[in-house]
Protein backbone atom coordinates (compact mmCIF):
# COMPACT_ATOMS: atom_id res chain seq x y z
CA UNK A 1 0.00 0.00 0.00
CA UNK A 2 1.30 3.37 -1.25
CA UNK A 3 2.08 5.92 1.90
CA UNK A 4 -0.12 8.92 1.38
CA UNK A 5 0.76 12.40 3.04
CA UNK A 6 -2.85 13.45 4.37
CA UNK A 7 -4.31 16.61 3.11
CA UNK A 8 -3.67 19.64 5.82
CA UNK A 9 -7.30 22.17 4.46
CA UNK A 10 -6.83 25.33 4.85
CA UNK A 11 -9.51 27.69 4.72
CA UNK A 12 -9.37 27.82 0.54
CA UNK A 13 -9.90 24.08 -0.23
CA UNK A 14 -11.62 22.80 3.18
CA UNK A 15 -14.52 22.40 1.29
CA UNK A 16 -13.42 20.25 -1.10
CA UNK A 17 -11.96 18.00 1.62
CA UNK A 18 -15.34 18.22 3.49
CA UNK A 19 -17.35 16.92 0.44
CA UNK A 20 -14.78 14.37 0.18
CA UNK A 21 -15.99 13.32 3.24
CA UNK A 22 -19.14 12.59 1.81
CA UNK A 23 -18.32 11.19 -1.21
CA UNK A 24 -18.64 14.24 -3.43
CA UNK A 25 -15.94 15.34 -5.82
CA UNK A 26 -16.65 19.76 -5.11
CA UNK A 27 -15.88 22.32 -7.86
CA UNK A 28 -15.63 26.10 -6.73
CA UNK A 29 -18.34 28.08 -8.58
CA UNK A 30 -17.97 31.65 -8.74
CA UNK A 31 -21.89 32.89 -7.32
CA UNK A 32 -21.69 35.82 -9.19
CA UNK A 33 -20.66 34.70 -12.70
CA UNK A 34 -20.66 31.23 -12.43
CA UNK A 35 -16.92 30.78 -13.74
CA UNK A 36 -15.54 27.54 -11.91
CA UNK A 37 -12.17 27.08 -9.82
CA UNK A 38 -10.45 24.07 -9.16
CA UNK A 39 -8.02 24.12 -7.58
CA UNK A 40 -9.97 26.91 -5.55
CA UNK A 41 -8.69 30.66 -5.15
CA UNK A 42 -10.09 32.99 -2.83
CA UNK A 43 -11.32 35.69 -5.29
CA UNK A 44 -12.95 35.69 -8.85
CA UNK A 45 -10.61 36.21 -11.11
CA UNK A 46 -13.14 37.44 -14.11
CA UNK A 47 -15.62 39.88 -11.88
CA UNK A 48 -13.33 39.95 -8.24
CA UNK A 49 -16.46 38.20 -6.47
CA UNK A 50 -15.09 36.72 -3.03
CA UNK A 51 -18.64 34.81 -2.93
CA UNK A 52 -18.68 31.14 -4.17
CA UNK A 53 -20.72 27.91 -4.11
CA UNK A 54 -20.09 24.59 -5.47
CA UNK A 55 -20.83 22.36 -7.98
CA UNK A 56 -20.67 18.71 -7.59
CA UNK A 57 -18.89 17.35 -10.49
CA UNK A 58 -20.72 14.18 -12.14
CA UNK A 59 -17.32 12.29 -11.71
CA UNK A 60 -17.47 11.73 -15.80
CA UNK A 61 -13.97 12.58 -17.26
CA UNK A 62 -10.93 10.96 -19.29
CA UNK A 63 -7.38 10.49 -18.84
CA UNK A 64 -5.75 13.68 -19.91
CA UNK A 65 -2.59 12.79 -18.51
CA UNK A 66 -0.60 10.67 -16.26
CA UNK A 67 2.46 8.56 -15.14
CA UNK A 68 3.63 5.66 -12.80
CA UNK A 69 5.90 6.32 -10.12
CA UNK A 70 9.22 4.12 -9.45
CA UNK A 71 9.94 6.80 -6.72
CA UNK A 72 8.30 6.05 -4.24
CA UNK A 73 7.74 8.22 -1.22
CA UNK A 74 8.96 5.47 0.86
CA UNK A 75 11.09 2.40 -0.59
CA UNK A 76 9.09 -0.30 -0.83
CA UNK A 77 6.18 1.34 -0.79
CA UNK A 78 3.52 0.30 -3.79
CA UNK A 79 3.41 2.59 -6.95
CA UNK A 80 0.58 4.32 -8.35
CA UNK A 81 -0.54 5.76 -11.16
CA UNK A 82 -1.00 9.03 -11.16
CA UNK A 83 -3.71 11.31 -13.11
CA UNK A 84 -4.71 14.91 -14.42
CA UNK A 85 -8.39 14.23 -15.02
CA UNK A 86 -10.04 16.52 -17.67
CA UNK A 87 -13.78 16.48 -15.79
CA UNK A 88 -16.63 17.21 -18.29
CA UNK A 89 -17.45 19.97 -16.33
CA UNK A 90 -13.92 21.06 -18.04
CA UNK A 91 -12.25 21.82 -14.97
CA UNK A 92 -8.76 19.41 -14.35
CA UNK A 93 -7.77 17.56 -11.15
CA UNK A 94 -5.00 15.63 -10.12
CA UNK A 95 -6.12 11.84 -9.06
CA UNK A 96 -5.11 8.12 -9.02
CA UNK A 97 -6.32 5.47 -11.35
CA UNK A 98 -7.14 2.16 -9.35
CA UNK A 99 -8.54 -0.64 -10.79
CA UNK A 100 -6.63 -0.89 -14.01
CA UNK A 101 -3.66 -2.18 -14.92
CA UNK A 102 -0.56 -0.11 -16.02
CA UNK A 103 -0.30 -1.76 -19.73
CA UNK A 104 -3.97 -0.73 -20.23
CA UNK A 105 -3.72 3.13 -19.28
CA UNK A 106 -4.58 5.62 -22.36
CA UNK A 107 -4.52 9.04 -23.07
CA UNK A 108 -8.19 10.40 -23.29
CA UNK A 109 -10.07 7.39 -21.82
CA UNK A 110 -12.99 7.63 -20.26
CA UNK A 111 -12.71 7.59 -16.50
CA UNK A 112 -15.09 7.49 -13.25
CA UNK A 113 -14.80 9.09 -9.90
CA UNK A 114 -14.76 6.47 -7.03
CA UNK A 115 -13.61 7.21 -3.51
CA UNK A 116 -11.05 4.62 -1.53
CA UNK A 117 -9.14 5.18 1.41
CA UNK A 118 -5.69 4.49 0.64
CA UNK A 119 -3.41 4.50 3.88
CA UNK A 120 -6.05 5.58 6.29
CA UNK A 121 -7.21 8.46 3.76
CA UNK A 122 -10.15 9.37 2.17
CA UNK A 123 -9.51 10.14 -1.38
CA UNK A 124 -11.27 10.75 -4.42
CA UNK A 125 -10.04 8.21 -7.18
CA UNK A 126 -10.98 7.45 -10.82
CA UNK A 127 -11.47 3.47 -12.17
CA UNK A 128 -12.05 2.79 -15.78
CA UNK A 129 -16.04 3.72 -16.97
CA UNK A 130 -16.14 -0.21 -18.37
CA UNK A 131 -15.13 -1.35 -14.64
CA UNK A 132 -18.16 0.31 -13.02
CA UNK A 133 -21.03 -1.49 -11.98
CA UNK B 1 20.49 46.37 -24.84
CA UNK B 2 19.44 47.03 -21.07
CA UNK B 3 23.28 48.25 -20.38
CA UNK B 4 23.72 45.88 -17.38
CA UNK B 5 26.67 43.63 -17.72
CA UNK B 6 28.17 40.24 -16.38
CA UNK B 7 30.66 41.37 -14.91
CA UNK B 8 32.82 38.46 -13.29
CA UNK B 9 32.00 35.16 -12.81
CA UNK B 10 32.68 32.38 -9.79
CA UNK B 11 32.23 29.39 -8.21
CA UNK B 12 33.24 26.35 -5.98
CA UNK B 13 34.10 22.84 -7.10
CA UNK B 14 30.88 20.60 -8.33
CA UNK B 15 30.53 17.54 -6.13
CA UNK B 16 28.05 15.63 -4.02
CA UNK B 17 29.69 15.98 -0.51
CA UNK B 18 31.32 19.32 -0.61
CA UNK B 19 32.56 19.07 3.38
CA UNK B 20 32.28 22.55 3.67
CA UNK B 21 29.00 24.58 4.88
CA UNK B 22 26.27 26.11 2.42
CA UNK B 23 27.81 29.53 4.53
CA UNK B 24 31.61 28.54 3.02
CA UNK B 25 30.36 27.85 -0.21
CA UNK B 26 28.47 30.82 -1.13
CA UNK B 27 31.80 32.82 0.33
CA UNK B 28 33.86 30.82 -1.58
CA UNK B 29 32.20 31.93 -4.93
CA UNK B 30 31.66 34.96 -4.36
CA UNK B 31 35.26 36.18 -3.53
CA UNK B 32 35.98 34.15 -6.82
CA UNK B 33 33.24 36.48 -8.71
CA UNK B 34 34.43 39.58 -7.37
CA UNK B 35 38.18 38.76 -7.42
CA UNK B 36 36.90 37.37 -11.10
CA UNK B 37 35.30 41.00 -11.99
CA UNK B 38 38.53 42.66 -10.50
CA UNK B 39 36.82 44.47 -8.15
CA UNK B 40 37.24 43.90 -4.29
CA UNK B 41 34.51 43.30 -1.61
CA UNK B 42 34.17 46.86 -0.72
CA UNK B 43 33.06 47.67 -4.57
CA UNK B 44 29.48 45.26 -4.01
CA UNK B 45 26.68 46.93 -2.85
CA UNK B 46 23.89 44.91 -3.67
CA UNK B 47 23.13 41.20 -3.36
CA UNK B 48 20.67 38.82 -5.16
CA UNK B 49 20.13 35.00 -4.34
CA UNK B 50 16.96 32.88 -4.50
CA UNK B 51 14.05 32.90 -1.40
CA UNK B 52 15.40 29.30 -1.11
CA UNK B 53 19.19 30.11 -0.14
CA UNK B 54 19.63 29.12 3.52
CA UNK B 55 22.77 31.55 3.72
CA UNK B 56 21.91 35.67 5.52
CA UNK B 57 23.17 38.09 3.23
CA UNK B 58 24.61 40.01 6.49
CA UNK B 59 26.37 36.36 7.46
CA UNK B 60 28.13 36.53 3.68
CA UNK B 61 29.00 40.03 4.58
CA UNK B 62 30.86 39.39 7.20
CA UNK B 63 32.57 36.63 5.34
CA UNK B 64 33.29 38.64 1.89
CA UNK B 65 34.05 42.06 4.28
CA UNK B 66 31.57 43.72 2.60
CA UNK B 67 31.31 47.21 4.54
CA UNK B 68 27.86 48.77 3.27
CA UNK B 69 25.22 47.29 1.47
CA UNK B 70 22.36 49.31 -0.44
CA UNK B 71 19.94 46.76 -1.95
CA UNK B 72 19.24 43.48 -1.44
CA UNK B 73 16.86 41.50 -3.19
CA UNK B 74 14.94 37.65 -3.08
CA UNK B 75 13.42 35.72 -6.23
CA UNK B 76 10.66 33.01 -5.59
CA UNK B 77 10.89 29.40 -6.88
CA UNK B 78 13.68 27.10 -7.82
CA UNK B 79 15.87 27.33 -11.06
CA UNK B 80 12.74 28.10 -13.22
CA UNK B 81 13.49 31.49 -11.85
CA UNK B 82 17.27 31.58 -11.74
CA UNK B 83 17.73 34.09 -14.33
CA UNK B 84 15.17 36.64 -12.64
CA UNK B 85 18.21 36.98 -9.82
CA UNK B 86 19.96 38.30 -12.39
CA UNK B 87 17.18 40.86 -13.71
CA UNK B 88 17.25 41.57 -10.00
CA UNK B 89 20.32 42.64 -9.91
CA UNK B 90 20.21 44.49 -13.55
CA UNK B 91 17.26 46.69 -12.64
CA UNK B 92 19.50 47.85 -9.34
CA UNK B 93 22.43 48.57 -11.40
CA UNK B 94 20.47 50.45 -14.12
CA UNK B 95 18.40 52.26 -11.47
CA UNK B 96 20.77 53.20 -8.73
CA UNK B 97 20.17 51.47 -5.70
CA UNK B 98 23.30 49.64 -6.67
CA UNK B 99 26.33 50.02 -8.58
CA UNK B 100 27.59 46.27 -8.51
CA UNK B 101 25.53 43.35 -7.23
CA UNK B 102 26.77 40.20 -5.94
CA UNK B 103 24.33 37.26 -7.13
CA UNK B 104 24.77 34.10 -5.44
CA UNK B 105 23.44 30.22 -5.18
CA UNK B 106 25.13 27.87 -2.62
CA UNK B 107 24.08 24.44 -0.94
CA UNK B 108 24.83 21.35 0.11
CA UNK B 109 21.62 19.78 -2.11
CA UNK B 110 23.18 16.61 -2.38
CA UNK B 111 24.55 16.21 1.25
CA UNK B 112 22.21 18.35 2.95
CA UNK B 113 18.94 18.16 2.28
CA UNK B 114 18.01 16.43 -1.23
CA UNK B 115 15.74 18.50 -3.25
CA UNK B 116 14.76 15.42 -5.55
CA UNK B 117 12.83 13.26 -2.19
CA UNK B 118 10.10 14.08 -0.79
CA UNK B 119 9.55 16.49 2.14
CA UNK B 120 7.03 15.37 4.12
CA UNK B 121 7.44 17.74 6.91
CA UNK B 122 6.22 20.92 4.91
CA UNK B 123 2.83 20.90 3.06
CA UNK B 124 2.60 24.09 0.99
CA UNK B 125 -0.13 26.55 0.37
CA UNK B 126 -2.32 24.55 -2.17
CA UNK B 127 -0.31 21.51 -2.39
CA UNK B 128 -3.34 19.47 -0.91
CA UNK B 129 -4.73 19.09 -4.47
CA UNK B 130 -1.54 16.81 -5.19
CA UNK B 131 0.72 15.65 -2.57
CA UNK B 132 -2.07 13.41 -1.46
CA UNK B 133 -2.07 11.45 -4.56
CA UNK B 134 1.33 11.19 -4.52
CA UNK B 135 2.83 13.91 -6.31
CA UNK B 136 5.54 14.51 -3.79
CA UNK B 137 8.61 15.15 -6.20
CA UNK B 138 9.79 17.34 -8.96
CA UNK B 139 10.10 14.09 -11.12
CA UNK B 140 6.23 13.80 -10.66
CA UNK B 141 5.10 16.46 -11.09
CA UNK B 142 7.06 17.85 -13.79
CA UNK B 143 6.25 14.46 -15.69
CA UNK B 144 2.76 14.45 -15.65
CA UNK B 145 2.94 17.69 -17.94
CA UNK B 146 5.71 15.13 -20.28
CA UNK B 147 3.57 12.71 -20.79
CA UNK B 148 0.74 14.62 -22.41
CA UNK B 149 3.58 16.02 -24.65
CA UNK B 150 5.28 13.00 -25.37
CA UNK B 151 1.15 11.46 -26.19
CA UNK B 152 0.89 14.43 -28.72
CA UNK B 153 3.45 14.33 -30.76
CA UNK B 154 4.66 10.13 -30.18
CA UNK B 155 7.77 10.48 -28.37
CA UNK B 156 8.84 7.04 -26.64
CA UNK B 157 11.65 7.98 -23.46
CA UNK B 158 14.38 6.71 -26.05
CA UNK B 159 13.78 10.03 -27.74
CA UNK B 160 14.37 11.93 -24.58
CA UNK B 161 17.85 9.75 -24.46
CA UNK B 162 19.33 11.63 -27.40
CA UNK B 163 19.42 14.67 -25.31
CA UNK B 164 20.61 12.91 -22.13
CA UNK B 165 23.44 11.57 -24.55
CA UNK B 166 24.13 14.85 -25.88
CA UNK B 167 24.54 16.70 -22.51
CA UNK B 168 27.05 14.07 -20.97
CA UNK B 169 29.07 14.20 -24.08
CA UNK B 170 29.43 18.06 -23.20
CA UNK B 171 29.99 16.97 -19.64
CA UNK B 172 32.83 14.44 -20.50
CA UNK B 173 35.02 17.12 -21.85
CA UNK B 174 34.12 19.82 -19.27
CA UNK B 175 36.47 19.68 -16.10
CA UNK B 176 33.95 21.38 -14.32
CA UNK B 177 31.67 18.90 -14.59
CA UNK B 178 30.46 16.47 -12.13
CA UNK B 179 30.61 13.87 -14.99
CA UNK B 180 34.10 14.72 -16.50
CA UNK B 181 35.10 12.22 -18.95
CA UNK B 182 32.10 10.23 -18.10
CA UNK B 183 30.26 10.48 -21.29
CA UNK B 184 27.19 7.75 -21.65
CA UNK B 185 25.36 5.62 -24.81
CA UNK B 186 21.81 5.52 -25.87
CA UNK B 187 21.97 2.07 -24.52
CA UNK B 188 23.26 3.42 -20.83
CA UNK B 189 19.82 5.58 -20.80
CA UNK B 190 17.87 2.65 -21.66
CA UNK B 191 18.92 0.47 -19.26
CA UNK B 192 18.83 3.06 -16.86
CA UNK B 193 16.11 2.56 -14.06
CA UNK B 194 12.83 4.14 -14.38
CA UNK B 195 12.36 7.00 -12.00
CA UNK B 196 8.90 8.27 -13.85
CA UNK B 197 7.67 5.79 -16.27
CA UNK B 198 7.18 5.98 -19.42
CA UNK B 199 8.68 9.40 -19.56
CA UNK B 200 12.09 9.58 -17.15
CA UNK B 201 14.50 7.19 -16.58
CA UNK B 202 17.71 7.65 -13.84
CA UNK B 203 19.30 9.20 -17.15
CA UNK B 204 16.88 12.01 -17.82
CA UNK B 205 17.32 13.78 -14.06
CA UNK B 206 19.59 16.76 -13.31
CA UNK B 207 21.41 15.73 -10.26
CA UNK B 208 21.73 16.41 -6.81
CA UNK B 209 24.51 18.88 -6.30
CA UNK B 210 26.99 20.22 -3.83
CA UNK B 211 28.16 23.74 -4.58
CA UNK B 212 28.44 27.46 -4.65
CA UNK B 213 28.28 29.91 -7.98
CA UNK B 214 28.26 34.10 -8.02
CA UNK B 215 28.05 36.60 -10.48
CA UNK B 216 28.94 40.24 -10.27
CA UNK B 217 25.94 42.32 -12.17
CA UNK B 218 27.08 46.29 -12.55
CA UNK B 219 26.81 48.66 -15.91
CA UNK B 220 29.67 48.84 -18.67
CA UNK B 221 30.04 52.80 -17.81
CA UNK B 222 31.34 51.83 -14.25
CA UNK B 223 33.66 49.19 -14.88
CA UNK B 224 35.95 50.88 -18.14
CA UNK B 225 38.76 47.99 -17.09
CA UNK B 226 37.32 44.97 -16.58
CA UNK B 227 40.24 42.13 -16.90
CA UNK B 228 37.38 39.89 -19.11
CA UNK B 229 35.07 41.02 -22.10
CA UNK B 230 31.65 41.43 -20.06
CA UNK B 231 28.57 39.95 -21.09
CA UNK B 232 26.41 42.46 -22.04
CA UNK B 233 22.41 41.31 -21.36
CA UNK B 234 21.08 42.28 -24.14
CA UNK B 235 17.99 40.96 -22.78
CA UNK B 236 16.04 39.49 -19.59
CA UNK B 237 12.66 38.83 -18.47
CA UNK B 238 10.12 36.79 -16.97
CA UNK B 239 7.60 34.86 -18.23
CA UNK B 240 4.68 33.94 -16.38
CA UNK B 241 0.60 33.51 -16.97
CA UNK B 242 -2.81 33.25 -15.33
CA UNK B 243 -3.64 29.74 -14.49
CA UNK B 244 -0.12 28.44 -14.83
CA UNK B 245 2.06 27.13 -12.06
CA UNK B 246 5.66 26.55 -11.43
CA UNK B 247 5.47 23.11 -9.90
CA UNK B 248 1.86 21.83 -11.26
CA UNK B 249 1.17 23.41 -14.50
CA UNK B 250 -1.88 21.48 -15.55
CA UNK B 251 -4.43 23.74 -16.22
CA UNK B 252 -3.42 25.73 -19.70
CA UNK B 253 -5.68 24.63 -22.86
CA UNK B 254 -2.64 22.42 -24.42
CA UNK B 255 -0.28 21.24 -22.02
CA UNK B 256 1.79 19.36 -25.29
CA UNK B 257 3.06 23.78 -25.77
CA UNK B 258 4.74 26.10 -22.84
CA UNK B 259 2.98 29.06 -23.42
CA UNK B 260 5.22 30.76 -20.50
CA UNK B 261 8.32 30.39 -22.47
CA UNK B 262 6.55 31.29 -25.30
CA UNK B 263 6.05 34.53 -23.75
CA UNK B 264 9.64 34.62 -22.45
CA UNK B 265 10.99 34.34 -26.20
CA UNK B 266 8.41 37.33 -27.24
CA UNK B 267 9.89 39.57 -24.93
CA UNK B 268 13.66 38.57 -25.05
CA UNK B 269 13.56 39.06 -28.90
CA UNK B 270 11.23 42.03 -28.84
CA UNK B 271 13.76 43.43 -26.71
CA UNK B 272 17.18 42.21 -27.90
CA UNK B 273 16.05 43.03 -31.69
CA UNK B 274 16.95 39.31 -32.66
CA UNK B 275 15.26 36.33 -33.74
CA UNK B 276 16.27 32.76 -33.29
CA UNK B 277 18.27 32.38 -36.50
CA UNK B 278 20.22 34.76 -34.44
CA UNK B 279 21.27 32.92 -31.56
CA UNK B 280 24.25 30.85 -31.39
CA UNK B 281 24.11 28.49 -28.27
CA UNK B 282 21.11 28.14 -25.87
CA UNK B 283 21.85 26.79 -22.49
CA UNK B 284 18.15 25.82 -21.30
CA UNK B 285 17.54 24.47 -18.23
CA UNK B 286 16.73 21.13 -17.70
CA UNK B 287 15.81 19.87 -14.28
CA UNK B 288 14.70 16.46 -16.36
CA UNK B 289 15.16 16.20 -20.43
CA UNK B 290 11.61 16.50 -21.60
CA UNK B 291 11.86 20.28 -20.96
CA UNK B 292 14.32 20.73 -23.31
CA UNK B 293 12.33 19.65 -26.10
CA UNK B 294 9.85 22.02 -25.04
CA UNK B 295 11.77 24.90 -24.64
CA UNK B 296 13.41 24.35 -28.07
CA UNK B 297 9.93 24.72 -29.21
CA UNK B 298 8.51 27.04 -27.58
CA UNK B 299 11.59 29.50 -27.39
CA UNK B 300 10.93 29.24 -31.83
CA UNK B 301 14.40 27.20 -32.57
CA UNK B 302 12.32 24.36 -34.21
CA UNK B 303 8.29 24.03 -34.89
CA UNK B 304 6.30 22.01 -32.31
CA UNK B 305 6.66 18.37 -32.05
CA UNK B 306 9.92 18.97 -34.11
CA UNK B 307 12.26 18.80 -31.39
CA UNK B 308 12.72 15.07 -31.74
CA UNK B 309 14.03 15.44 -34.95
CA UNK B 310 15.85 18.51 -34.33
CA UNK B 311 17.94 16.74 -31.21
CA UNK B 312 17.79 13.55 -33.45
CA UNK B 313 19.58 15.45 -36.62
CA UNK B 314 22.21 16.53 -34.61
CA UNK B 315 21.56 20.54 -34.67
CA UNK B 316 22.16 20.30 -30.95
CA UNK B 317 25.70 18.86 -31.11
CA UNK B 318 28.70 21.31 -30.71
CA UNK B 319 28.99 21.10 -34.62
CA UNK B 320 25.48 21.86 -35.01
CA UNK B 321 23.14 24.79 -35.59
CA UNK B 322 22.23 25.45 -32.23
CA UNK B 323 24.58 23.53 -29.56
CA UNK B 324 22.91 23.18 -26.33
CA UNK B 325 24.08 22.83 -22.85
CA UNK B 326 27.49 23.17 -23.98
CA UNK B 327 28.79 22.43 -20.66
CA UNK B 328 26.57 19.38 -20.21
CA UNK B 329 23.86 20.96 -18.38
CA UNK B 330 22.56 20.50 -15.26
CA UNK B 331 22.30 16.84 -15.98
CA UNK B 332 25.57 16.36 -16.77
CA UNK B 333 28.14 19.78 -15.07
CA UNK B 334 25.93 19.86 -12.27
CA UNK B 335 22.44 20.69 -10.26
CA UNK B 336 23.09 24.78 -8.90
CA UNK B 337 19.28 25.68 -9.40
CA UNK B 338 20.00 26.64 -13.40
CA UNK B 339 22.54 29.54 -12.10
CA UNK B 340 25.70 27.31 -13.43
CA UNK B 341 23.66 27.46 -17.10
CA UNK B 342 24.24 31.51 -16.77
CA UNK B 343 27.95 31.04 -16.32
CA UNK B 344 28.53 28.57 -19.11
CA UNK B 345 26.49 31.94 -21.09
CA UNK B 346 29.02 34.12 -19.93
CA UNK B 347 31.78 31.76 -20.33
CA UNK B 348 31.15 31.05 -24.38
CA UNK B 349 30.82 35.17 -24.82
CA UNK B 350 33.89 35.92 -23.56
CA UNK B 351 35.61 32.72 -25.78
CA UNK B 352 37.11 30.47 -22.61
CA UNK B 353 34.42 27.75 -22.31
CA UNK B 354 35.69 24.19 -22.04
CA UNK B 355 33.89 23.24 -24.90
CA UNK B 356 34.76 27.06 -26.72
CA UNK B 357 32.19 27.69 -29.70
CA UNK B 358 33.80 29.40 -32.18
CA UNK B 359 32.15 33.04 -33.35
CA UNK B 360 29.85 33.18 -29.89
CA UNK B 361 28.25 36.80 -30.24
CA UNK B 362 24.42 35.73 -28.62
CA UNK B 363 23.49 33.16 -26.13
CA UNK B 364 20.00 31.91 -25.06
CA UNK B 365 20.12 31.34 -21.50
CA UNK B 366 16.52 30.79 -20.64
CA UNK B 367 15.11 28.36 -17.96
CA UNK B 368 11.37 28.13 -19.51
CA UNK B 369 9.72 31.37 -17.48
CA UNK B 370 12.95 33.20 -17.13
CA UNK B 371 16.24 33.93 -19.24
CA UNK B 372 17.69 36.14 -20.99
CA UNK B 373 20.22 36.75 -24.10
CA UNK B 374 23.81 37.67 -23.45
CA UNK B 375 25.71 39.33 -26.25
CA UNK B 376 29.00 40.53 -26.72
Amino acid sequence: MPTVIPPVPDLNDRYFWDGVQQHKLLVQRCASCGVLRLPPVPMCGACHATEWDTLEASGQGTVYSWILSHHPSVPDDAPRIVTLVQLVEGPRVVSNLVDIAVADVRNDMPVQLCFRTIDGVLLPQFEPVSAAS
Amino acid sequence: MTGAIIAGIGQTEFSKASGRSELQLAAEAGLAAIKDAGMTPADIDGMVTFTLDSNDELLLMRCLGIPELRYWSRTPHGGAGAHTTVQHASLAVRGGAANNVLVYRAFNERSGRRFGQPNQRVTPPGWNAYLPFGLDTPAKTYSLEFQRYMYRYGLTNEDFGRYAVVARRNAATNPRAWFYKQPITLDDHQSSRWIVEPILRKLDCCQESDGGVAMVVTTADRTPDLPHPPARIAAIADGHLVNGSVMFNYYHDDLAEFPEAEFLGRQLYATAGIGPDDIDAAMLYENFSPIVFMQLEALGFCGPGEARDYIRDGNIDLEGKLPVNTHGGLLGEAYIHGLNNILEGVRQIRGDAANQLPNVHNVMVAGGRSGMILTR
